[in-house]
């Protein structure tokens, strides 16, 4: 078995999956059960100033989205940060990281953008024994209406200047955690690592509604018949969080700023694709909230069992593997070619490619009276949707044509070289091949 | 050519493409698809009612998990580390009495998580694969004999070379695997694999086996104890018990392991015969497997006559079912009361029963049947005790299979308590292991 022991800043801790700041991580209690259950390490709740601590709602908190079979596939919530005395929350991570040496205690924080705030809260949380802190700039409701969480990270220069106070007032690591609400992710990641940020984590949550309900016309989750937008996680946002997790990554302003992962990490499977484009471990919440604290079993077994198939001796081997593959839509090779094929023996004749490709896309399936499906590749762009809609896994699948193979499509040679779209004919500002 | 309606015992009463048919897997195994599609039924129950229900303690809501995911393999190992023949166990356990049962989705709807067959695509996906999945831990220089390769002995010989010490299994058959070889319906262990099973648990190393010898005859239990720092008995049930109705000593009435055990070992179904009208005496899986099997050999009635009501059957009511649709009529408060025939049999008398409460009783109604081949299954006894206390006829254990002796311990089902299946014999024979391991390194 793979040893999975991770090390992130310096910490050490025996698997990468942190449970993410969030209820989960609200009290003793829960952590150490998760601790007991195997997770390598968690993000503290989030702390907020010295003083009478936030109140929560009395009613629902969390608003889902299911798949079929009542999956859970999305969860939005409208808590705040922890609502219990900083005091109390302080000794308790005290006890914890003394009894658990060997897993990561990352403590989050939200104070006002007051340098004098964050000097007063740092040098008590230094005193836990914690392994880092990580600063709450993404949590996209009520607190960001006091001007905390996502309205700090919606401005880069405000992320810098905590950053740096923090950086100047707390001698170990300091991760700054951002939101996905803004437009482009490279800038506040930017904007940490400018404050001197030892790493970023993402995604926060989405913004989001849920739903409504269509009696009371009150958005969901709903607090006397009015709602308010919560912060989205879950399996739904893991492709959002990916690719910012990948621009970060990509990006020379930022590339080789460690990141921590988050967004819908459910699977082995999903922490593997967050690392491989850039994270250095993951963090967790709502697959445990979903299905408690043991999930981590499946991770576990499961990154280990793909790393020793792969031949990866460590975490740390696959980090960012799948970045130097993340490029502009301009560099694609346009004279790769691919037909979709449809395997009779697979298909189970459903029609949902036809009706996908004739209804909506380039009528390159052809339905014969007993249906029958198969491709034209006259027509076949090799959109991939056929393939998608599928509900046979690899029963349509895309082959590539052969250089020198005449594509039916556009009666032209396949070529064998590379060609992108800066250098196409059609492209006004191309640049003329050499 | 005979055919079903050829009288007496007759071999090849159906065509050896048919029976090739009717003797293939009772349950297909799972293509990766099905296998996605069942796993993602699974709710990952938290101390879920399914473990619970497991007499091997099965990780099941994560063992699932892990297929959804993809990882068949780490699937299988979750499933090994408690039951090292969950690959037999997947095929043969009453999963409708047992996890499936316990599914909250059977609560739910009526249709439980498909356990058992997510069982075997995990175990047959890493048994494909690799050669052994565990190691030994450093020899510790202690012997264990262990008298019975069934599923006991098998369990509680591979979880004792983990722990390093060195296991002598000692079977009387010519071959190892206990009632997996000879006493499971063909239909549930298709190809060879109670053999393929066996040969892959003992890729663990440590194991050696002696086929041949009997605890009583060529072995006794002084002569172990003597050579070995611990010794488990896993020697089942090796007695059958008799009607006692007259007539029984006719040609054609015979014990029903006998004949399951005849069918396994075939190595042509269509030499094997199988009598015309067949009556099966009992109401347990035995009876129900060699029904069923009289039937699928061509068989052309097949009767099982149980003397209590279908409620007291311990057949499950799947295994009722499963004969029902196999054409074999269930009778149900009959008792036998002779076999008639001149030399073999020909009709079986029964008599009809009721339980006025005070017991059940013959009534002193009499029916006859056609019988030209009567199988026994009423149960099975201890063959040897080796001088152990016994209790209800069974070898006396306390704890984790300790008997009345220091250093000799029981399990499966010649040892009292638990139920007489294959997943309970392992259960017990890895316990024994775990006690016998603590008290000789203690």
């Amino acid at each position: 078995m793979a040893d999975l022991t991770t090390e992130f800043l310096g910490i050490k801790s025996p698997n990468p999956f942190w449970l993410a700041s969030a209820p989960p991580t609200d009290k003793e209690y829960n952590v150490r059960r998760a601790f007991e259950a195997g997770w390598g390490g968690v993000v503290w709740k989030t702390l907020g100033s010295e003083g009478p601590p936030v109140v929560n709602v009395n009613g629902p908190r969390y608003g889902a989205i299911y798949g079929a079979d009542r999956r859970l596939l999305g969860l939005n919530n409208i808590e705040l940060i922890t609502d219990r005395p900083l005091e109390v929350n302080l000794e308790e991570i005290t006890r914890v990281k003394a009894d658990y040496p060997d897993r990561a205690i990352i403590v989050s924080i939200m104070v006002p953008c007051e340098e004098q705030a964050w000097k007063d809260i740092l040098p008590r949380v230094a005193a836990t024994g914690a392994d880092g802190i990580e600063l709450n700039f993404g949590c996209p409701h009520g607190m960001s209406e006091r001007g905390m969480g996502a309205a700090v990270g919606q401005v880069p220069e405000y992320i810098e200047m905590v950053t740096r106070w923090c950086k100047q007032y707390y001698d170990k690591p300091v991760i700054v955690k951002l939101t996905p609400n803004i437009t482009d992710v490279r800038k506040p990641a930017a904007a940490a690592m400018r404050g001197g940020a030892d790493a970023v984590s993402l995604i926060n949550t989405i913004n989001s509604i849920t739903s409504v309900n269509l009696d009371t016309m009150s958005p969901e989750p709903s607090i006397d018949g009015k709602g308010s937008h919560g912060g989205y996680c879950g399996p739904a946002v893991k492709p959002i969080a990916m690719s910012m997790v990948s621009e970060i990554a990509r990006n020379p302003e930022t590339h080789g700023l460690p990141i921590s992962g988050i967004g819908g990490i459910t699977t082995w499977r999903d922490a593997a694709e967050f690392i491989s484009l850039g994270a250095g471990n993951v963090q967790v919440c709502t697959a445990a909230m979903t299905y408690g604290f043991k999930i981590v079993q499946e991770m576990i077994s499961g990154l280990s069992q793909w790393m020793d198939e792969k031949g990866y001796t460590s975490v740390e081997e696959v980090v960012g593997r799948a970045v130097p593959n993340v490029t502009d839509w301009k560099y694609l090779n346009l004279n790769y070619v691919a037909k979709a094929k449809i395997n009779q023996d697979d298909c189970i004749k459903c029609g949902r490619c036809f009706a996908a490709c004739e209804d909506t896309s380039h009528q390159a399936i052809a339905m014969s009276e007993d249906r029958t499906f198969t491709v034209i590749d006259e027509e076949c762009v090799a959109c991939n949707l056929c393939v998608d809609v599928c509900p046979v896994e690899n029963c349509i699948t895309l082959e590539k044509m052969t250089p020198g193979e005449v594509d039916p499509r556009t009666g032209k040679v396949v070529e064998k070289e590379y060609a992108n779209w800066t250098t196409h004919p059609n492209n006004p500002g191309a640049v003329a091949a050499e | 050519m005979s055919s079903p309606m050829t009288p007496g015992l007759a071999a090849a009463r159906l065509p050896a493409e048919q029976l090739a048919e009717n003797f293939d897997d009772l349950h297909a195994p799972f293509a990766p698809h099905e296998a996605a599609v069942a796993s993602d039924r699974c709710y990952f129950c938290h101390d879920a009612p399914c473990v619970t229900a497991c007499p091997t303690d099965i990780d099941i809501p994560l063992f699932i998990r892990q297929i959804s995911t993809g990882t068949a393999e780490a699937a299988a190992k979750t499933i090994f580390d408690q039951n090292i023949l969950g690959g037999m166990c997947a095929r043969v356990c009453p999963t409708e009495d047992l996890c499936e049962q316990a599914c909250v989705r059977e609560l739910a709807e009526g249709k439980p998580v498909e356990i058992g067959r997510l069982q075997r695509y995990a175990t047959d996906t890493l048994m494909a694969k690799q050669s052994h999945p565990y190691t030994r831990a450093p020899q510790t220089g202690k012997t264990v004999a262990v008298v019975g390769a069934g599923p006991a002995g098998l369990s509680c010989a591979h979880r004792l070379a983990m722990y390093g010490h060195d296991v002598t299994i000692y079977d009387a058959e010519a071959k190892p695997g206990g009632l997996n070889e000879f006493g499971i319906a063909a239909y549930k262990a298709t190809d060879d694999f109670a053999a393929r099973e066996v040969n892959w648990l003992l890729g663990i190393g440590g194991i050696a086996i002696k086929t041949g010898v009997r605890l009583g005859t060529e072995l006794t239990l002084e002569a172990l104890t003597d050579h070995h720092d611990a010794v488990f008995l896993g020697v089942g049930l090796g007695g059958v018990n008799a009607l006692r109705s007259d007539g029984e000593d006719k040609d054609g009435v015979r014990d029903a392991v006998g004949f399951i055990k005849d069918l396994r070992q075939a190595s042509d179904l269509t030499a094997l015969p199988v009598g015309r009208d067949v009556v099966v005496i009992g109401g347990g899986m035995t009876a129900v497997d060699a029904a069923v099997q009289s039937k699928l050999l061509g068989a052309q009635n097949v009767t099982i006559a149980y003397r209590r009501g279908r409620d007291a059957m311990s057949a499950s009511a799947y295994e009722q079912d499963l004969a029902a649709s196999k054409g074999v009529r269930l009778m149900f408060n009959a008792q036998p009361v002779a076999i008639h025939g001149n030399g073999s049999a020909h009709e079986i008398e029964l008599e009809y029963t009721a339980d006025d409460g005070t017991g059940l009783k013959g009534t002193g109604e009499t029916i006859r049947l056609r019988a030209d081949q009567v199988f026994k299954a009423i149960g099975q006894t201890l063959t040897t005790d080796g001088g152990l206390a016994l209790d209800a006829r069974k070898i006396a254990v306390t704890g984790a299979g300790r008997t009345s002796r220091g250093g000799i311990w029981a399990g499966g089902d010649c040892a009292s308590g638990g139920d007489d299946l294959t997943v309970t014999a392992v259960a017990e024979g890895r316990d024994a292991a775990m006690d016998i391991h603590d008290v000789l390194m203690g």
